[in-house]
């Protein structure tokens, strides 16, 4: 170990947005700008390896473990917290940035986590400062943030429960490539899934994000499920459930975005499709699959912050944030629309974009890995990418009908947080070397090859083609789509409805049955002591001395019997 | 951008333009597939090999997307206040 000093760069992110409130205005534009960049100069002058470990109860401990896989996802964090930063300056509440920054230096601190116990606890950490920022949004959003933290801490609990197990199996808290075949290694992919969005419980996301400010869901979209696609690489690759897994959110994203009305939860829906990819990559496992998933967590965190930072602008200037209520937007804004739609464009992986470099690395791995179902599942997925996001979105929000809204376009700041993203989405889909130059394996792809291009553009554009011909079945309606997130939204009520009703005739009938009897009990009484009763008669004295005299009688005849 | 005056609409959305946009965007499509001419690909399971595979592939893809999610959503759509009441 060498003397030199070694910061943390996640620690220096969470001590940053935790010191924020404390700040005064200018003080804190200052931090919120450089503290992203400091950390990512930290993160490239982290030696290769362990940089120190500590003994805790006899587990070793490594706090921070760079290798190129790690580097790879703390630099994208890193490039996000500050664009991210940029874009939210406006933001008057001051908790969510701060949480922001919380939840961006935990996830940096899994990312170099060395070891399950340092991951479980910025785990935690994330799951409690994605929340803040949700609650940050005010009194709408608290039941949204109530689901989403529940969901989480019980992933918290899988991973917790799921590394006791493997610490009583192997003695060892090492974080590194694992085979899932103990139930203790299932309940950590478990724990991880849960996170990714993956199913059933992957209603969380597009419940809870859309309700987050509308800076709030751009810091969202990158840290939770981005950091489960870096434990995921690290901890599972070529896991084989996780291709079925990946292609299950692939569609799922597709399907629920398709009927969605509102524009964010649009975008949210297509987080768990493009997460499905990355886990589809991590299952295939061959270096390709594992560069290709690496590569696309790092395009999409970018193009997904650009345009939920194109739709956090809409909703700025708006205060609108169903399709229904939008539309026609391009004619004031249409700085936001050309980056929204460059985004859009980025996301449907069209050439000259980075979506283009990266998703085809994990359609190839399909293809070297000759699963040939897989392969046409993930091409009509990225068909379907286009139809949902690429099209959909810019679509209704800035063209469609006229809403007769004319907004400005969003402040300045805003305006270079989106010009950033997009230099990263068309710099990298033109000149991808530099990202493939950061991936964990060497790059053996050439995503530009005349035969790649031309079937990428025929399968994008006649997508757009089918989404124009059939407009009308995708015309917006005032509508949600039930989701597995009914059994703890609905199920509840529905039941309490049901029982409600049937308890409460039941009582009635119960009370009357009760009355009756009671009716009869007080009518039997009566009829024998009443006033006309037979027990409550007065007697003559004289029945009595009869009575007397018959018994003393009786008594005297059995005396001498 | 100025609010237009009524009846000049954005130029964009003017029947005129929206007739030229579709003119080109099908000569664009039609230009694709005719790549197809062009390029040499390497099929990796024979089906991507043929001829426009992209086109038809996408374009029914769309389709069973749509008719799929259609029907699901007859089923599983509630109004948006549904869990609100």
């Amino acid at each position: 170990m060498t003397a030199e000093i070694i910061i943390p760069p996640g620690l220096l992110l969470i001590a940053g947005g935790l010191a924020l409130p404390l700040l005064a205005h200018a003080g804190r534009v200052a931090a919120i700008l450089a503290l992203p960049l400091i950390a990512l100069a930290l993160v490239w002058m982290l030696p290769e390896g362990p940089a120190f470990a500590v003994d805790y109860f006899g587990y070793e401990i490594i706090p921070v473990r760079a290798d190129a896989l790690s580097r790879l996802f703390a630099t994208v964090f890193l490039v996000m917290a500050f664009a991210g930063g940029l874009f939210a300056l406006n933001q008057e509440r001051v908790c969510e940035l701060a949480a922001a920054f919380v939840y961006a230096g935990s996830a940096v601190g899994v990312v170099f986590a060395g070891d399950l116990i340092t991951v479980f606890i910025f785990w935690e950490v994330m799951a409690i400062a994605s929340t803040v920022v949700i609650w940050s949004a005010g009194a709408g959003a608290y039941r949204a943030g109530q689901r989403y933290v529940v969901v989480h801490l019980f992933g918290g609990v899988l991973l917790m429960a799921g590394i006791a197990g493997e610490v009583a199996l192997t003695g060892s808290v090492a974080f590194d490539a694992m085979d899932a075949n103990s139930y203790a290694r299932w309940l950590i992919l478990a724990g991880f899934l849960i996170n990714a969005g993956a199913p059933p419980l992957s209603a969380w996301l597009p419940d809870a994000y859309p309700q987050a400010s509308w800076s709030g869901t751009v810091f969202l979209s990158a840290f939770t499920t981005k950091t489960a696609v870096y434990v995921l690489l690290r901890g599972f690759p070529g896991t084989e459930i996780l291709i079925y897994v990946g292609l299950y959110m692939v569609f799922y994203g597709i399907v629920y975005a398709i009927l969605e009305n509102d524009m964010r939860r649009i975008l949210a829906y297509s987080i768990i499709n493009q997460v499905g990819f990355m886990v589809c990559g991590v299952g295939l496992g061959s270096e390709m699959a594992l560069n290709g998933a690496a590569s696309h967590a790092f395009a999409h965190i970018l193009y997904k912050a650009l345009l939920l930072m194109s739709a956090g602008s809409v909703l700025l200037m708006t205060g609108k944030r169903k399709c229904t209520d939008l539309g026609g937007l391009f004619r004031t804004m249409p700085i936001t629309a050309a980056c929204g739609i460059i985004g859009a464009l980025s996301i449907s992986a069209f050439p000259l974009t980075s979506g283009f470099v990266s998703k085809s690395m994990i359609s190839q791995g399909a293809a070297d890995a000759h699963l040939m179902v897989v392969w046409l599942a993930l091409a009509a997925a990225s068909a379907g990418v286009f139809l949902h996001a690429g099209i959909k979105f810019p679509w209704f929000v800035f063209f469609q009908t006229d809403s007769g809204m004319r907004p400005d376009e969003p402040p300045r700041n805003m305006r270079i947080a989106m010009y950033i993203m997009c230099a990263f989405c068309i710099g990298l889909g033109v000149y991808p070397d530099p990202l493939y130059a950061m991936l964990p394996y060497k790059v053996d792809f050439v995503p530009y090859t005349g035969a790649h291009v031309v079937f990428q553009l025929q399968l994008l554009l006649f997508s757009g083609l089918a989404f124009f011909l059939m407009l009308g079945m995708l015309q917006r309606t005032l509508t949600i789509t039930l989701d597995f997130d009914w059994f703890w939204r609905g199920l509840g009520r529905a039941l309490a409805s049901e029982f409600g009703g049937r308890s409460a005739r039941a009582w009635v009938a119960f009370a009357e049955q009760s009355y009756l009897a009671a009716n009869r009990l007080v009518g039997t009484l009566y009829q024998h002591h009443g006033p006309g009763g037979r027990l409550a008669r007065t007697w003559p004295t004289g029945a009595m001395a009869f009575w007397t005299t018959v018994l003393l009688g009786a008594y005297l005849i059995a005396y001498y019997v | 951008m100025a609010i237009p005056k009524p009846g000049s609409d954005h130029w964009l959305v003017r029947p005129g333009t929206i007739r030229g946009i579709w003119a080109v965007s099908l000569g664009v499509l039609a230009l694709t597939v005719l790549g197809d001419l062009v390029v040499e690909h390497h099929p990796h399971f024979g089906i991507d090999g043929s001829f426009g595979f992209g086109a038809w592939f996408g374009f029914a893809s769309c389709v069973v997307l749509i008719v799929f999610s259609k029907t699901l959503g007859a089923i599983l759509k509630r109004a948006d206040d549904y869990y609100d009441r």
